[in-house]
C-alpha cells in the first residue's frame, strides 16, 4: 500500500488515485445516507415506503433524482450578483473535498498526513460559511439574505464548543495529527485496561457529546435549520437556486454530514483502527497491511453510525429558535466545554 | 376589559422600550427595516394568505395580513343557489372539516321553515360533526410540527387522519366534501359496520393524540418555542372576536356546543369544555389536543346510544323557505362558525351573510406580530389555526 500510494508511481498518477479516492471517499457517503437514511429510514419512522420504483427498494432513485436535477434549466435571476451567485455552490462543496483530505482511511491509506491536522480540520470548516453567506447575500431574495445571516451566525457560535470540544482529544492523546489521535486511542488504555484501546467517547463522553451537537449545528441539520427553515425561509440561502446548482448544494450538505461523521469517528470512536491489544501490535509499524483494507471498511461502519445518529435527531426534532440556539451555544455548550478542558487536563497531568 | 393597564401589557411595554433603544441604534448606525413579504405564495401560509411584515433586522415592527386572494364568492353564489344546492357550496369553505360546514346551514333554513330533524338524524349529525373536526384538528396538530420544524408528526397525522376520512366516506361518499345534510334530516342513514369500526378508529386516534403529546408537546425545543409566544390576554381575544380553541386558550370559557341549545346532541353527552389561562402558542396548541380527545369521547358516547327511526322529516319535496331571517352559529374546528340567512319565500336565499372563523381569528395578527421575531411569526400563525378557504370564503 505503501509502494502504492507514495514510492513507485510517477506524480501524476498517484495525484489521479488521489482524486478518484477523494471522490468515492466524499460522494460514496453522501449517497449512501440520502438514499439509507433520507430516503428509507425517514419514510419508515413516519410510516410510508418511500420510494420503490426506481431500482429494487428505489435503490436507483438517487441516480433517477441527479438525472433529473441536470436536466433542469440553470436560472439566475435578474439582480443576482451572477459571478458570486455562480461560485457559491462550488465553494461549499469544496471546502468538503478540503475536509476529507486530511481524514486516514487506514495506517497507509491517507490523502495527506498532515501534522497539525486538527487545526486544519476546523479551520477549513468554516469554508463552507463563505459559500454559504455568499449565496445568501448574491440571490438579490430577502428571504435568502435572512438565511444566509442566520447561518453566518450560527456556524460562527459553533465553531467555537467543536474547537473546545475537540481540544480535551488533543490533551488526552498528546499530538493534532489524526493518525497520531486513532493510535493514541486504540493503543492506549482506560486506567490500566486495554482490551478496547482507548476510544475517547468513553473518556471523553462530554467532549463527544457537544462536538455532536456542534456538528449538527454546523450541517444546518434540525434542530438547527434555521438558515435552510422551509416552512419560514423557504430554504433560505438555497431558494433561487436550480438544476445543477442545486444539487451542489444538495451533496455537500450530506457529503458534509459524511465527511463529519468520519472526523467524528476518527476524533471519538478510534477511526479506522482496532483495539490494538487484540493483535498484540505494540506501535503502528506492527500493523498488518490488511488494516489498509479493513480501515476504510470499519471507518465507513462507524461513519454510519453517527450519521444515522446526525438523521435520527433531524427527523423527530422541532427547530430552536435563533435567539435560543445563540444562548444555547454560548450560555450552555461553550462554559461545559471549558469545564471539560480543565479536568481533562488535570486527570492528564495527574495520571 | 377596557382598562388601559390591561390593553398595554408588559410585552408591549417591552417591545416599545427595545424600539427606542433601536430607533437610536439606527441613527448611529443608520440601518434601514426591510418589507418582507410573507406569502401570497409560501408554505406556512397553508394557502394564499399575504403577511406584509416591516422588519428591523429579524424583529416585525408591523405586520398585516392581506387577503383575499383566494375569494370564491359564496356568499353571493348562494343567491343564485337553491337551498339545497347551496351545502354543496359551502362545505369548500373549511375544506378540512366541511361537514361542520354544512350544519349551521341547514339549521338556519329548518329554524326558518320550523321543522327538526329526527333524534336519529341529529345523532349522525353530531356524530360526523365531531368525525370532521377530528379530521381537521388532527390534521393541525401534525402542520404544527411542519410549521416547527420537525417533519414526523405530519405523516402520523395523515396517517390517523385516513381511517377518519374512510368512515365519513363510508357514510358519505365523499371524504372532503360530503355535502351530505338535507334540510329536514340526512341523505342516508349509516353504513352497516359503522358503530363497531368507528369505536376502533376512536382508539386509534387516542392514541395518535398520545403520541402527538409524547413527540411535540412533551419535546423542551417545542416548548421554548411556543411557551410565552404570541400571548393574548383575556380581555384582547374578547375584543377582536377571537372565537374557538383560541378564545379558550385565553381563558374564555365559551363553547357553543354547550352553551346554547340546537336540535344536536351535544347535550346528551358527557364531556368537558377545556380552557388554559395562558393565552400563548402553547396553550392554544394544547386546547386543541384536548379538543380532539373529547370529541373521541362525545362519538364514543354517542355511538353507545343512537336512537332508532327515520332519518329524515316530513319536507315538501320542492323545498321553499317562508319569508325571514335567521342566525344560526355553531361551534366548528376553527371556531364560531354561523349563517344569517335572509329569505324572500323564494327557492334560495335572498342573502347569506358567512361569518367564517378564521376571518375574525387572523384580524389579531397586526396587534400580535408587533416585537415578535421572524420564526415566532410562523409560529403564532400556526397556533392561530387559520385555514385560507374560511378567511376567504
Amino acid at each position: 500500500m505503501i509502494a502504492l500510494l507514495a514510492a513507485d508511481l510517477p506524480y501524476w498518477a498517484q495525484s489521479l488515485l488521489r482524486i478518484l479516492g477523494g471522490l468515492v471517499a466524499v460522494l460514496l457517503p453522501a449517497g449512501t445516507i440520502v438514499y439509507l437514511f433520507l430516503f428509507k429510514m425517514m419514510s419508515f419512522m413516519q410510516s410510508r415506503l418511500g420510494p420503490m420504483e426506481a431500482g429494487p427498494y428505489g435503490s436507483m432513485q438517487l441516480f433517477a433524482e441527479v438525472g433529473k436535477w441536470l436536466q433542469k434549466e440553470d436560472i439566475t435571476p435578474a439582480r443576482a450578483d451572477r459571478t458570486i451567485f455562480k461560485i457559491a455552490p462550488l465553494v461549499v462543496l469544496a471546502s468538503t473535498f478540503l475536509l476529507v483530505a486530511v481524514v486516514p482511511f487506514g495506517p497507509d491509506a491517507w490523502f495527506t498526513n498532515f501534522e497539525a491536522g486538527v487545526f486544519y480540520l476546523l479551520a477549513v470548516s468554516s469554508v463552507s460559511v463563505l459559500g454559504i453567506l455568499m449565496a445568501g447575500w448574491s440571490s438579490a431574495n430577502k428571504y435568502s439574505l435572512l438565511g444566509g445571516l442566520r447561518a453566518a451566525g450560527q456556524l460562527i457560535a459553533y465553531e467555537l464548543p467543536m474547537v473546545l470540544a475537540v481540544i480535551g482529544v488533543i490533551i488526552q492523546a498528546g499530538t493534532m495529527n489524526l493518525q497520531g489521535i486513532v493510535v493514541a486511542q486504540n493503543g492506549g488504555s482506560m486506567f490500566g485496561w486495554n482490551g478496547l484501546g482507548n476510544p475517547y467517547i468513553l473518556t471523553q463522553f462530554t467532549g463527544f457529546i457537544i462536538f455532536m451537537i456542534a456538528v449538527q449545528a454546523e450541517l444546518t441539520q434540525t434542530p438547527f435549520d434555521m438558515p435552510i427553515a422551509e416552512s419560514e425561509l423557504v430554504s433560505g440561502y438555497m431558494t433561487e437556486y436550480s438544476g445543477f446548482r442545486f444539487l451542489t448544494f444538495f451533496i455537500a450538505e450530506f457529503a458534509t454530514a459524511g465527511v463529519f461523521s468520519l472526523i467524528a469517528s476518527v476524533l471519538f470512536l478510534g477511526g479506522w483502527g482496532v483495539p490494538f491489544a487484540w493483535f498484540d501490535w505494540k506501535s503502528i509499524d506492527d500493523i498488518s497491511d490488511w488494516m489498509n483494507v479493513v480501515g476504510p471498511l470499519i471507518m465507513f461502519t462507524k461513519m454510519m453510525v453517527l450519521a444515522f445518529v446526525i438523521m435520527w435527531v433531524r427527523f423527530s426534532y422541532p427547530r430552536f429558535r435563533e435567539d435560543q440556539l445563540q444562548r444555547f451555544a454560548w450560555k450552555v455548550l461553550i462554559p461545559i466545554s471549558l469545564v471539560n478542558i480543565m479536568i481533562t487536563a488535570i486527570l492528564k497531568v495527574a495520571f | 376589559m377596557t382598562s388601559t393597564e390591561s390593553l398595554i401589557d408588559r410585552r408591549q411595554l417591552a417591545y416599545i422600550a427595545s424600539q427606542a433603544a433601536d430607533a437610536r441604534l439606527n441613527i448611529e448606525l443608520e440601518t434601514e427595516g426591510m418589507t418582507l413579504n410573507i406569502g401570497p405564495q409560501h408554505p406556512a401560509t397553508h394557502g394564499t394568505l399575504r403577511i406584509i411584515a416591516h422588519l428591523d433586522g429579524e424583529q416585525v415592527v408591523w405586520a398585516e395580513p392581506s387577503c383575499g386572494y383566494m375569494h370564491r364568492g359564496y356568499e353571493k353564489l348562494t343567491e343564485v343557489r337553491t337551498y339545497p344546492q347551496v351545502t354543496s357550496l359551502v362545505n369548500r369553505i373549511d375544506w378540512l372539516g366541511s361537514f361542520a360546514n354544512e350544519v349551521p346551514f341547514i339549521l338556519a333554513a329548518e329554524k326558518l321553515m320550523g321543522i327538526e330533524a329526527p333524534p336519529r338524524a341529529q345523532w349522525i349529525r353530531t356524530i360526523l360533526f365531531e368525525l370532521s373536526r377530528i379530521a381537521n384538528v388532527s390534521l393541525f396538530l401534525g402542520d404544527l410540527g411542519v410549521q416547527l420544524g420537525a417533519i414526523t408528526p405530519v405523516f402520523m397525522a395523515f396517517r390517523d387522519r385516513e381511517h377518519v376520512l374512510n368512515l365519513i366516506e363510508a357514510t358519505t361518499g365523499g371524504r372532503f366534501h360530503p355535502n351530505f345534510d338535507r334540510i329536514g334530516g340526512l341523505k342516508d342513514d349509516l353504513p352497516a359496520g359503522f358503530i363497531d369500526e368507528t369505536r376502533a378508529v376512536m382508539k386509534t386516534l387516542r392514541n395518535f393524540c398520545t403520541e402527538i403529546e409524547d413527540l411535540l408537546f412533551g419535546n423542551e425545543i417545542f416548548q421554548s418555542r411556543t411557551r410565552g409566544i404570541g400571548v393574548i390576554p383575556k380581555d384582547i381575544a374578547m375584543q377582536y372576536g377571537l372565537s374557538g380553541a383560541n378564545a379558550r386558550a385565553s381563558g374564555i370559557d365559551w363553547d357553543l356546543r354547550r352553551d346554547q341549545s340546537l336540535p344536536m346532541a351535544w347535550d346528551k353527552v358527557d364531556w368537558k369544555v377545556w380552557t388554559h389561562p395562558d393565552g400563548d402558542s402553547f396553550a392554544r396548541c394544547w386546547i386543541r389536543l384536548q379538543e380532539v380527545r373529547e370529541s373521541t369521547r362525545i362519538v364514543d358516547q354517542l355511538l353507545d346510544n343512537i336512537p332508532t327511526g327515520p332519518i329524515m322529516a316530513k319536507v315538501p319535496r320542492i323545498i321553499k323557505v317562508p319569508e325571514g331571517e335567521a342566525w344560526v352559529s355553531t361551534e366548528n374546528p376553527l371556531g364560531e362558525m354561523g349563517y344569517y340567512v335572509v329569505s324572500k319565500g323564494d327557492l334560495g336565499p335572498f342573502r347569506t351573510k358567512i361569518r367564517s372563523a378564521s376571518f375574525n381569528n387572523i384580524s389579531i395578527v397586526p396587534w400580535i406580530l408587533k416585537g415578535v421575531y421572524v420564526p415566532d411569526i410562523i409560529t403564532i400563525l400556526a397556533s392561530l389555526y387559520f385555514i385560507l378557504g374560511d378567511i376567504d370564503r
